[in-house]
């Protein structure tokens, strides 16, 4: 629905956007997932039509929109501030698009009325901005932007303001809505745990470019590269050089007078090329004593405990003064806790835990 | 005890400069003029008490103000004079703070210092430096002479339109200042959020930009407005024998005609009929704060 054809998008010197070409389906649930300065709001602004690219073109529908100003364009855009209207009522807002494309008042009125269900307003619909909650602003921006019933919505850190638990209870309630209305929704963020729970697909973005754009398990599971593996979620990665085993299995050697690693890869890598091996610490299991059957298994001792409550990530230093971290969940109460600081304890792992990247 | 001192002191501040003076130029309005110094006889003898008092008590310098149609036509021309003025200060005075807000971040503060630079001189100074400009041999004439877009010179000076260019020159900055102000704090998401929902930009700035400035476009003309009713200086200068003010008759009425109790009515009545405005003005800088919140 969305072709970014070779974008690149320069602010006088500085390159936001580079070279970027990008797919983004109908009914999606994009996200664009990036530190600040990466070019993620840029690419936003740029579908809105606040910014135009500098080279390239966009294409909405097989259609280049870059003539298109943002009032002509089928697309609204959640701000991340909000932007309500401080002067008009929460009605008179989510109407505020509805009158510029002069609607009918019936239809205007069942719209909006709609609008405030489907984002459980109804009683705030006359209070203005100013003088209902956070959560409820972000709601009210929610309704005002998918009032229009735009082909796109794009949402700027939309749930930026919110405190976590609120956070998290949109989040659902996005998704929710974005299922009702069918509306193709790219968001913005850079709390990449966001990103997984509402996206169908994520688009990792660094420098102004897409490192990986993949769905939530795969960019968590098989990333493309360090820099994502990195960004994503908590990760080991374990510096070696790989030399090809039989099949697609590889032995990696890391550290001198330690036991080579085994892992599985799908992409090729040739004898001794540098390579980095990335590990979630979820998929290390700790142990008192050497597992008999695991593929791979390091001895250290326990640095540090991190206690979250459901689960503990221990931080175990192994002999050659490297931290690797195993997380397990914390199914008993933690008085029984089997390990302790300055325990000596085993970190093991299957071929196909980790992914093997290359530089 | 240090809030009690604390809020005394603008109370004290206020009594001792605004309502003890008032009080006095009350008492002089309800006592008879009289050739003596000071000119007037005082109604209010402490010796005979406060019933003597009541019971003599006239109105009648208010009465006369009501007979003599110089004094309402005054009122009127002053009061016709402001709103007309505070019109055109809008006028000119919007789009510059406009402009201001809209400008780069670094040029602000110079543009804001261009605008408070003319209080650095006097303003008696400034409003002679028009007559200079305005009069018949002035530089304004001599320039469009010298152009060629006029062969007689232009008679500005002593003219109505001579005291709105003085008006508006002098009170611009109080007109832009508060606009500016408001358009400073406008959020650019706002007028951005506006087009994405299908505003052009005319529509987002007559739906958008002017609603929220609305606060600063009323606390400006008001700021404005009160004070120019009130004026004395610029229609004495600039404005001639033509032109009919308020403040021009007070004047006289004070230091030509001697006759303080009439000129201590038309001070009362003026400032009765200013507050209004600075009811309304009061009521509109509490609804911006509550709006605030």
């Amino acid at each position: 629905m969305i072709q970014f054809r070779n974008v690149t998008k320069r602010f006088g010197q500085f390159t936001a956007i580079d070279d970027l070409s990008i797919d983004i389906f109908e009914r999606e649930f994009f996200a664009l997932l990036g530190p600040s300065g990466c070019g993620k709001t840029t690419m936003m602004r740029m579908l809105a039509g606040f910014e135009t690219p500098t080279e390239g073109v966009i294409l909405l529908s097989g259609q280049d929109i870059d003539p298109i100003p943002p009032n002509k364009r089928a697309v609204n855009m959640m701000f991340q501030s909000y932007a309500l209207f401080p002067h008009l009522s929460v009605w008179e807002n989510i109407a505020f698009g509805l009158k510029r494309a002069k609607m009918p008042k019936q239809d205007l009125k069942e719209r909006v009325e709609e609008m405030l269900r489907l984002t459980r307003l109804e009683q705030f619909a006359h209070r203005k901005p100013h003088q209902i909650s956070g959560g409820q602003r972000q709601r009210v921006a929610l309704a005002r932007s998918l009032a229009k019933a735009p082909k796109l919505l794009l949402l700027d850190e939309p749930l930026g303001a919110l405190d976590k638990k609120l956070r998290q209870d949109t989040q659902f309630e996005l998704m929710d809505i974005q299922e009702k209305t069918g509306t193709t929704f790219v968001i913005v963020t850079h709390d990449q745990e966001e990103a997984m729970t509402v996206a169908s697909r994520v688009a990792v973005m660094d420098h102004g470019r897409i490192v990986q754009a993949d769905t939530p398990a795969k960019i968590y599971e098989t990333p493309n590269s360090v820099y994502v593996a990195d960004f994503i979620g908590d990760v080991n990665i374990i510096e070696g050089r790989a030399t090809p085993n039989d099949g697609e299995t590889y032995r990696i050697d890391w550290a001198e007078g330690q036991e080579p690693l085994t892992a599985t890869s799908a992409h090729p890598f040739e004898k001794g090329q540098a390579c980095h091996f990335a590990i979630r610490p979820e998929k290390v299991t700790i142990s008192s004593e050497r597992p008999a059957d695991a593929a791979n298994a390091v001895q250290g001792k326990v640095h540090d405990i991190a206690y979250l409550g459901n689960l503990s990530t221990y931080h175990v230093e192994l002999a050659n003064g490297t931290i690797m971290k195993a997380q397990s969940a914390n199914t008993r109460r933690i008085s029984r806790r089997s390990y302790t600081w300055e325990d000596p304890v085993w970190l093991s792992w299957t071929a196909t835990a980790g992914v093997l990247l290359a530089d | 005890m240090r809030r009690f001192v604390l809020i005394a002191i603008p109370y004290l501040w206020l009594l001792a400069l605004f309502l003890v003076p008032f009080f006095i130029v009350l008492k002089i309005s309800l006592s008879d003029a009289a050739i003596a110094r000071p000119p007037y006889i005082p109604q209010f003898d402490w010796a005979e008490g406060i019933w003597a008092f009541v019971r003599e008590l006239d109105f009648e310098n208010f009465i006369f103000l009501t007979e003599d149609a110089l004094y309402w036509k005054a009122y009127l021309s002053s009061v016709k004079i402001a709103l007309i003025s505070t019109a055109l200060t809008l006028l000119v005075g919007y789009p510059i703070a406009y402009g201001m807000a809209r400008a780069p971040e670094e040029w602000r503060p110079t543009l804001m210092m261009l605008v408070i630079l003319p209080f650095w001189t006097s303003f008696l100074i400034r409003v002679y430096a028009w007559m200079g400009i305005l009069s018949n041999e002035g530089y304004l004439n001599q320039f469009l002479m010298w152009t060629g877009i006029i062969s007689e010179p232009l008679i500005i000076l002593n003219t109505p339109a001579a005291v709105y260019i003085g008006i508006v020159y002098t009170y611009l900055p109080f007109m832009i200042l508060p606009i500016y102000a408001a358009l400073d704090r406008l959020d650019g998401s706002l007028i951005e959020a506006a087009e994405d929902l299908g505003c052009s930009r005319a529509q987002a700035f007559w739906l958008v930009t002017i609603p929220l400035s609305r606060p600063g476009i009323i606390a400006g003309c008001f700021l404005v407005m009160i004070p120019v009713i009130g004026e004395f200086v610029i229609p004495s200068l600039l404005g001639g024998s033509g032109t009919l003010m308020i403040g021009k008759v007070l004047w006289e009425e004070f230091f030509s005609n001697r006759d303080w109790p009439v000129a201590s009515a038309v001070a009362v009545v003026l400032l009765l009929i200013l507050v209004i405005p600075i009811v309304l003005f009061q009521r509109n800088q509490q609804k911006q704060a509550e709006a605030e919140q």
